[in-house]
């Protein structure tokens, strides 16, 4: 049977809002994401992300607006939502007493699946997760990325549908981010929905087939990371240092080059369809500045559009 | 796993079942976690003590044996010698033997209560691990509970054995201490979980209960002389400490220290009525701190 298009979506959020006394968290955000997709939450620290990641979980109650996982609402029917999921949350919580395969094994028991299932399955997650070698050592030994990596096999361990994942690599060296994404594509091309939330445009822009961007508790924008870098950058960015005096004063006679001017603290931004076009121009004004870069706009440049400042600060 | 791999990489992603490898449905999970989620919380916790077990085990010999010896043999041979009558006609050994085996539960309990939930919350998080799962955060306090009283049960059975070796139990009943002594220690632990969980920083909170409510309740609860011969402004301290309580039962069970009944159901409503308190006030603690 060919898969149903018009099927309902895993994940629906109208309106959906989080707010701790006068303070919104998560304000009024509504989205949908149909199976097998891999959807981010992109945006700076506090934009209200991992808030609405727990809502997603069944783990915080919503404020208002209406949240439905596989057409259940978690707060009606969280132990049937929860089972539904892998959880990989922002900071790792296994269990540093026990050791690597019996982290997998106890988390497996909650999901009340016997033993007979959980042994065999332990070790595959760990071959996928590239620890056999580590089954039988303490947690606390391992690295950083392991740790990472035994989180998200022990997601894995009930066989989720939909793996939510809070910020998967923050805090990790580039090698070991590299491999946990190429773990991530493995279970996105075996059919898992992947629903995420990063800071960091690479990943988002890796992993992700559709995304919104998050600001302090609203969607500011919404598609894949091609249609949004399409719709609100240009195609190519000249990045400039002038040095960190004289940016902002250069800036006024820069006026006019590329489609649109960003001024940062330590360098300048000119948008334009041709970055070596503008560059040309630049030097035709008798500016020279002491480094330049042109490169293919990205996410970070949506952002920084949309809302004004940097990703991460 | 025996199947032939072609590169260092599994061929086949986590996601998809190996063959004949496959999770039961959710719908399975969540109605088997509804059922059963506290005992499988408490699975966990039993397998975490279980990494530590031989210290539990030396010390749940170690610890009776050298305070029977100490107290019970050594204490008691200068206490039995200046004229018996103020034990109830008992050796002093068998006056202190209940005592010891309730304190001791006590004392684990405190352990069990109070660290390991700090770690739950703040240190290494634990808890939040099993609150993503189909558990619910009641299930994760009533297995943290259900583990500890194992541990204490286990404790206290050896505690009991070592007394009857020492002919410390003269009474048929005497058995009937060891759940008398858990009982003693959930009633201190019980409530202490629910303090333990109410804290967001550790400032010291557990040495100053360790010294000043679980030490004084050792001492002064009718622990190494009954609570009457304490002047009476002390005497409190052992009607609201559920060390005397436990340990007034533990004696009437194992050399029929008389009490009247209508005293020994007090005894028993009391320590009841602190861990089902405390019970309920974990419960609520834990999901405020968990469902944020």
């Amino acid at each position: 049977m060919p898969p149903n298009l018009t099927a309902e979506p895993v994940i629906a959020a109208r309106a959906l809002s989080k707010h701790y006394g006068d303070f919104a968290a998560v304000d009024g955000i509504s989205f949908e994401v149909p199976a097998g997709e891999a959807f981010g939450l992109l945006g700076p620290n506090g934009a209200g992300k991992s808030t609405t990641m727990k809502m997603i979980g069944g783990v915080s109650q919503r404020t208002s607006g209406e949240l439905s996982i596989l057409g259940l609402d978690p707060e009606q029917h969280g132990p049937e939502v929860r089972a539904h999921l892998g959880v990989v949350p922002q900071q790792d919580n296994l269990d540093e007493e026990l050791r690597v395969r019996d982290n997998l094994l106890v988390y497996g028991r909650y999901f009340g699946l016997p033993m007979s299932y959980l042994k065999p399955k332990a070790d595959e997650l760990l071959e996928f997760a590239q620890l056999t070698e580590k089954a039988g050592a303490k947690v606390d030994s391992l690295s950083g990325g392991m740790k990472r990596r035994l989180t998200i096999a022990r997601s894995l361990i009930n066989e989720p549908k939909i793996l939510l994942l809070d910020e998967p690599t923050t805090g990790l060296d580039p090698q070991a981010r590299h491999i946990l994404w190429d773990r991530l594509f493995r279970l996105k091309e075996s059919g898992v929905t992947l629903i995420l939330t990063t800071h960091y445009m690479d990943e988002a822009e890796q992993l992700c087939d559709r995304l919104v961007v998050v600001d302090k508790g609203r969607i500011m924008a919404e598609g894949s990371p091609a249609t949004l870098i399409r719709e609100h950058s240009t195609r190519e960015v000249l990045e400039l240092r002038f040095g960190s005096e004289r940016n902002t004063t250069v800036a006024a006679d820069l006026e006019g080059i590329g489609e649109r001017l960003e001024t940062l603290p330590d360098r300048v931004l000119i948008y334009a369809a041709d970055g070596e076009a503008a560059l040309e121009q630049v030097s035709a004004r008798g500016l020279h500045p002491i480094t330049s870069l042109v490169r293919r706009s990205s996410l970070e440049d949506v952002f920084l559009r949309l809302t004004g400042r940097s990703l991460v600060d | 796993m025996t199947e032939p791999r072609t590169g260092a990489r599994p061929a086949v992603p986590a996601g998809t079942p190996g063959p004949g490898l496959r999770a039961h449905p959710p719908a399975v999970s969540a109605a088997r976690a509804r059922a059963f989620g506290s005992w499988y919380y408490a699975e966990h916790v039993l397998r975490v003590m279980n990494s530590y077990r031989w210290t539990i085990l030396a010390s749940s010999v170690g610890t009776p044996v050298m305070y029977l010896f100490a107290m019970g043999v050594g204490l008691a041979s200068l206490v039995d010698s200046s004229g018996a009558g103020t034990f109830g006609g008992v050796s002093y050994l068998a006056f202190l033997a209940p005592a010891l085996l309730a304190s001791a539960a006590l004392m684990a309990a405190t352990n069990e209560f109070t660290y390991p939930v700090m770690d739950g919350f703040k240190w290494r998080r634990v808890y939040y691990g099993p609150h993503a799962s189909p558990l619910g955060t009641h299930q994760i306090v009533n297995g943290h509970i259900l583990a500890v009283t194992l541990r204490l049960a286990v404790m206290s059975v050896i505690y009991f054995a070592i007394v009857a070796l020492f002919g410390a139990s003269p009474s048929p009943w005497g058995w009937a201490a060891v759940p008398v002594a858990v009982l003693s220690g959930l009633a201190f632990g019980v409530p202490l979980m629910a303090y333990a969980a109410s804290l967001t920083e550790d400032k010291g909170q557990f040495a100053l209960v360790m010294r000043f409510i679980a030490t004084p309740l050792f001492l002064f609860s009718g622990t190494f002389f009954p609570l009457d011969t304490l002047p009476l402004l002390l005497r409190w301290i052992g009607w609201i400490s559920p060390l005397w309580h436990g340990t007034e039962l533990g004696r009437a069970l194992t050399y029929g220290h008389a009490i009247p009944p209508g005293l020994a159901a007090v005894h028993l409503i009391f320590l009841i009525a602190l861990t089902v308190l405390g019970w309920r006030l974990a419960q609520r603690t834990f999901a405020r701190r968990l469902g944020g």
